[in-house]
């Protein structure tokens, strides 16, 4: 019976990747068709670099989503990260753009260990803590800037070079983000703490009581997320070149909905890298095709709401079937 | 025979152990601060001015207490204020008459609420947070794509009477305000309808099964709320003159903390309306004396972002202690 019922959670699992491949490649087609320059190495290169930091922000909010929480403050605490890292290339030019990340990475850390001590210690609720959080950040952004911009030309060579700079070959921001992505898939699948993750998610109670120290886990999820949008931070401002109060203002519903259209499930418990890989790249294309077929930029947030809704509805209507089906399974 | 305490008797202690006191002792220091800092302050004319520049956010504190008391919460409710005063500047320019210009702003509001309210109880497994927050997206959307990055306004002149206009001292908005506020009560405190709330928030299957239609409550909670919206939308705009796709950002942050500092728990089930009014008060006067001295409003976004979880956490850790305490007394 349970192999049953896991195999055809299983078949469903599959079949909503299929789907979504198969949205991709009609989506693709169809955009190819109105403007050819849509399959050309060139766009496809723009498209995955301006990808690149969602999809890092993305793996970090799916942890927090499996364990049935949301992080709002997310916009906020890239921008904080990116503000002080900027100011302090501003004012050390000298300094190796490496210490610039881990120095924006930290910031990012701290941010989100308040975040998850609030969620985790004081039982906050994840949208409460968040969303002070986030303009607490936010003012903190504005009052360390004083209210000024870091632009192009107060950044030093080498610290923009990080964002337009090569790895064996592919661009550094293509190449962080695939080494999370690794990173992190060996880290919810083969690991016990990654595991201990989805079962804090799918079951809080029950995973209390076989012993896992489920407030640490979340801790330890939100000051993941916290770092990885630390690090969004400072690659942000570097691709940009300029780092402003509010750069990435409302960013977090786009992560939160690649997470969705990835099928991460927002009632926590479940979520797969291949999938929210696949959701990423459904949102970046959209992002980059609709003003590519002359799509007014007007009409791009209410399609993205659209998309969102729609593809958190498909979900629930999924997994209704699979729970009726199997319900009428045990009947026999 | 035995003897049913149905009523609760009156108790000095827990009286004064109430949220409210807590509210009333910052409200002093909140009166106490700012007369101090600025000698303008404790002016009555620019206190009763003052009153009338945050009283459009208060008609959202009121069903947004009703929802969060149901354990939900609309985080929609700016991008509503947004499309409904779109949607009424552009028919009126477009030949409407104004009052049918009104009527549609907020027949429009309560749409959307009601759609929150639709998509919340058909599809219950999605929470309120995603469904409100997609539709945040889609409403503020449509106002963009109506309005594109343009104003538009040039209202009927006695249409800014709302927003500024007064009977004697007393601003037209606050007057409005407190019969809303008396309506939002009694509904809240002395009808069935205020019961089942409470009644949802604490256990909303308990309810379903002892007869209360959860649903349809629900969503005659959400659509009041889309309805308040556009009670903001119309007052809002009267004020400022002209409206943009824009306004009212960041409005729903506002609310939810006046109404989780009015010590209505996030939970579900507890709290009352006169605590959330307190509240509202208290951050709008906070907000006035500290603009007077010059305080910016991103040291403000930092302060208000700091009450919103302090005022959660308190009663979180003090029921924390409570529970040591009690253990140790059990002991």
């Amino acid at each position: 019976m349970l192999k049953k019922l896991s195999f055809s959670g299983e078949n469903v699992g599959k079949l909503r990747e299929a789907g979504l491949v198969f949205f991709i490649i009609v989506l693709s087609l169809g955009v190819q068709l109105r403007n050819p320059s849509f399959l050309t190495l060139e766009n496809i290169n723009d498209l995955v670099t301006n990808t690149a930091i969602l999809s890092i922000l993305a793996v970090g909010m799916m942890l927090v989503i499996i364990t049935r929480g949301i992080d709002l403050s997310i916009g906020a605490t890239l921008a904080l990260a990116g503000m002080s890292s900027a100011q302090l290339v501003g004012s050390y030019p000298d300094l190796h753009p490496i210490l610039a990340i881990l120095f924006g990475t930290l910031v990012g850390i701290i941010c989100g260990a308040i975040v998850g001590g609030l969620i985790a210690k004081v039982d906050v609720l994840p949208i409460i803590a968040t969303l002070g959080l986030m303009n607490v950040f936010r003012g903190v952004t504005f009052i360390i800037s004083g209210g000024k911009w870091v632009s192009a030309h107060q950044m030093p060579v080498s610290f923009k070079a990080i964002a337009t700079g090569k790895i064996l070959g592919i661009n550094t921001l293509i190449f962080i983000a695939i080494v999370i992505y690794i990173v992190f898939y060996y880290f919810i699948n083969h690991t016990r703490t990654g595991r201990q993750i989805y079962a804090t998610g799918s079951n809080p109670d029950s995973a209390r009581i076989s012993g896992i120290d489920t407030s640490k886990i979340i801790w330890m999820v939100y000051t993941i997320m916290g770092g990885l949008s630390g690090l969004a931070g400072v690659l942000w401002v570097s691709k940009f070149a300029s780092a402003q109060g509010n750069t990435a203002a409302g960013y977090e519903l786009n992560v939160i909905a690649a997470c969705v259209l990835g099928g991460v499930n927002i009632a926590g418990g479940s979520g797969k890298i291949s999938g929210l890989l696949m959701g990423t790249l459904l949102l970046g294309i959209l992002n980059n095709a609709l003003p590519l077929i002359n799509v007014s930029p007007f009409w791009q947030n209410a399609i993205q709401g659209v998309v969102i809704l729609t593809a958190v509805i498909i979900n629930v209507i999924i997994k209704r079937k699979v729970d009726y089906n199997n319900l009428k399974r045990r009947e026999i | 025979m035995r003897t049913l305490a149905a009523k609760k008797t009156f108790d000095l202690k827990s009286f004064f152990l109430q949220w409210e006191w807590m509210l009333v002792i910052i409200f002093i220091i909140v009166f106490a601060i700012n007369t101090s800092l600025s000698e303008y302050f404790l002016d009555a004319g620019l206190l009763v001015a003052a009153t009338s520049t945050f009283l459009d956010k208060a008609f959202l504190v009121l069903p947004m207490v009703f929802i969060i008391i149901l354990g939900d919460i609309d985080i929609s409710v700016g991008s509503t204020v947004a499309l409904s005063s779109v949607i009424m500047a552009v028919s009126y320019n477009a030949g409407l008459p104004m009052p049918l210009a009104m009527a549609l702003c907020l027949v429009v509001s309560t749409a959307c609420g009601y759609i929150n309210g639709y998509l919340i109880t058909k599809f219950e497994e999605l929470s309120a947070v995603i469904v409100t927050l997609s539709t945040m997206i889609i409403y503020r959307g449509i106002a963009l794509i109506i309005l594109k990055d343009q104003a538009s306004g040039s209202f009927p002149k006695w249409f800014g009477y709302l927003g500024w206009g007064s009977i004697g001292i007393v601003p037209f908005i606050l007057i409005v305000f407190i019969i809303f506020a008396i309506i939002f009560f009694i509904l809240l405190h002395k009808t069935t309808f205020g019961r089942r709330l409470y009644g949802m928030g604490n256990n909303a299957t308990a309810c379903y099964f002892s007869g209360v239609q959860v649903d349809k409550i629900k969503v005659t909670v959400f659509a009041l709320t889309g309805l308040m919206a556009g009670v903001t939308a119309l007052f809002l705009t009267s004020r400022m003159g002209s409206t943009r796709p824009n306004v009212a950002t960041g409005y729903e942050l506002d609310v939810i903390t006046m109404v989780v500092l009015g010590g209505i728990s996030t939970a579900g089930g507890k709290g009352n309306m006169t605590g959330a009014i307190m509240a509202m008060f208290l951050i709008g006067y906070l907000r006035y004396g500290l603009g007077l001295v010059n305080v910016p409003a991103q040291s403000l976004l930092i302060i208000i972002g700091l009450l919103l979880i302090f005022a959660v956490m308190v009663p979180n850790i003090s029921s924390k202690f409570n529970k040591i305490l009690s253990k140790k007394a059990a002991n």
